[in-house]
């Protein structure tokens, strides 16, 4: 074994946690300090920005403000719309279509694969100038079924490339006993795959999830009334008109902090595992 | 892959039925856009607004025409700084994190990742906005904390100036994703058969050279594929310097990208009038630039990289 010091092991040791620290703090303290600044009066926020909120400083005046001024809730609503049959929508298809690739063996099968993992790599936002004219041309200007449409197409890649991955590795007697006994390969699907595929649908949807959530160019391009703005474009543009209001600007921020912050504590087991796991090759 | 033993000759519906759904949308919603915004990158719009084929007329605008290849250079340009700068910052401190992370003694892991991937899951617009309260000078907290370490002359308003906006902006980018590269390499390095690395610290070896000697040349395949991640997320990046700088990605220019030189050319911008045709061209050169990234990667980074560690 190795004969290292007691000492210098547990230096080193001090070292590791010091720099992990370090970094951790590094990584919170921004948003912390966003957070604690959104429930205190303007002049708490500028006399001392690092405190927490006291009893003298506490103030909700951004909330009020932002609440009143803004249509936050119509915001979230469309953002959990839009995410939510984003995502129901991609990992349907998504799984049938990474079946037809892993569970069957025919000429086109490859170059299917091949075709459909193209958008892992090409960024869909630069065919922007067609999917304008495409959703114009459709007459879905301005509607969230023009999000989730391009939404999808933009999270299939990945979520096909991902579970067919997954799926190869189911074996194959399960299919071939099923379909002795003489079940349809629609329900040998539903009923024997899907099942069995949970755990990697339960991490590509965290990966579809949070781009979807977070995405701004598709909002700005697609969307024009407020009716329609999801809480990123939202938040942009009210901090855009508001940006001397620090109370506004903070408490709108925390509003879409919290809610990602609180999906991320239940959700990042799952999402680290699926990262370590190598889902990601 | 699974074998199939085909019942019958019938024609195979059910592959059809699965298929069906995500290649229709995938097609229309993606390749066609890609493919058509392509094609429209060959023609311009005359006076009444009819498309008339120009060949590479929109490109030679772009590239020679004063009015264009400035900005287009310019924001190449700051592309590749951008890039650079992920490179030489991010994915090193991704590195030297993952490495700690993985090492076998440290406890809590579990919190330290979760902490340090918090950033990475915001929207970028939020951190845009987070990071341009913190540097703002009306608030101070930068240099507060600059005075706390005695290094408050150096403050200066980094976002504001055009010799230090474009760095200031990449570091905001690297501190929101350096969670990636971390998540990628740390996989990679627990990947890594105990055996191999048990061995050599028997035979007296400390973490650093089991790290450089064993672990490092077997995870050079996971830094070519965060190098290539980096490269397409940097030349597609836009939302972070529209929010923390606008359309005009100030001041003078000095951080646009070219994710923001495509809005503005597909929009307008000032008296500039928005254009399909040179927008698309725009979008075309993106395309190529991640294309040409993306087959040297794999054909000649990659490949090498896989037999040299197998």
């Amino acid at each position: 074994m190795s004969s290292k010091p007691l000492v210098q092991k547990s230096l080193s040791a001090t070292l590791v946690h010091g720099i992990l620290i370090c970094y951790s703090i590094l990584a919170l303290w921004p948003i912390f300090l966003v957070l604690i600044n959104s429930f205190k009066s303007r002049k708490g926020i500028f006399n001392d920005p690092m405190a927490l909120p006291s009893a003298e400083t506490f103030s909700t005046i951004g909330f009020d403000k932002v609440l009143g001024r803004s249509n936050f809730d119509v915001y979230f609503f469309n953002s959990i719309t839009v995410t939510v049959l984003t995502l129901g929508i991609t990992l349907l298809i998504g799984a049938m279509a990474a079946w037809a690739l892993a569970g069957y063996k025919y000429k086109l099968n490859t170059l299917l694969a091949f075709y459909l993992a193209i958008g892992i790599m090409v960024p869909i936002r630069l065919g922007t100038v067609s999917i304008l004219k495409l959703v114009v041309a459709m007459g879905l200007m301005n509607t969230l079924t023009a999000l989730v449409l391009v939404y999808i197409a933009m999270s299939l890649p990945l979520t096909i490339f991902i579970l067919s991955e997954f799926m190869q590795q189911i074996p194959n007697d399960l299919k071939e006993a099923a379909r002795c006994d003489g079940v349809s390969e629609y329900r040998i699907f539903f009923q024997i795959i899907l099942p069995l595929t949970r755990p990697a649908i339960a991490t590509v949807g965290v990966f579809t999830m949070v781009p979807v959530w977070n995405d701004l160019w598709f909002p700005l391009i697609l969307t024009a009334d407020d009716s329609v703005r999801t809480v990123t474009l939202g938040v942009q543009q009210f901090v855009g008109q508001y940006v001397t209001d620090w109370n506004s600007v903070l408490a709108s921020l925390t509003l879409a902090i919290v809610p990602v912050f609180i999906l991320y504590i239940i959700f990042s087991r799952q999402l680290i595992r699926g990262i370590t796991a190598g889902a990601v090759k | 892959m699974p074998g199939f033993a085909k019942s019958g000759k019938r024609f195979p519906t059910h592959i059809v039925v699965f298929l069906a759904p995500a290649v229709i949308v995938y097609t229309l919603f993606m390749i066609y856009p890609l493919l058509d915004s392509l094609r429209v990158s060959f023609y311009t719009p005359d006076d009444t607004g009819a498309l008339s084929f120009v060949g590479l007329g929109n490109y030679e605008t772009l590239f020679f025409d004063e009015n264009w290849s400035k900005g287009f250079w310019n924001a190449l340009s700051n592309n590749f700084i951008l890039f650079a700068i992920h490179m030489l910052v991010q994915n090193p401190i991704g590195l030297l994190l993952a490495a700690l992370l993985s090492l076998p003694t440290v406890r809590g892991r579990n919190i330290y990742r979760t902490a340090m991937f918090l950033p990475t899951m915001m929207s970028v617009v939020i951190i845009g906005f987070v990071w341009q309260l913190i540097l703002n000078p009306l608030w101070g907290v930068a240099e507060t904390l600059l005075d706390i370490i005695g290094m408050v002359d150096y403050f200066q308003p980094w976002l504001g100036q055009e010799s230090t906006a474009l760095v200031t902006i990449s570091l905001i980018s690297v501190w929101q994703f350096v969670g990636i590269p971390m998540m990628l390499i740390y996989a990679a390095l627990l990947n890594i058969p105990e055996e191999l690395t048990e061995a050599a610290i028997i035979d007296g070896a400390n973490h650093w050279q089991v790290f450089w000697r064993i672990k490092f040349p077997l995870i050079l395949p996971t830094l070519g594929i965060v190098s290539i991640l980096t490269f397409v997320a940097n030349f597609n990046a836009f939302d972070l310097i529209y929010a923390i700088k606008g359309g005009l990605a100030g001041p003078n220019f000095a951080t646009d990208i070219m994710g923001t030189f495509f809005y503005r050319v597909l929009f307008g911008f000032q008296l500039q009038m928005g254009s399909n045709g040179m927008g698309a061209t725009v979008a075309a050169m993106m395309f190529l630039i991640i294309l040409t990234g993306v087959i040297i990667f794999f054909f000649a980074v990659q490949r090498r990289l896989l037999r040299h560690s197998f």
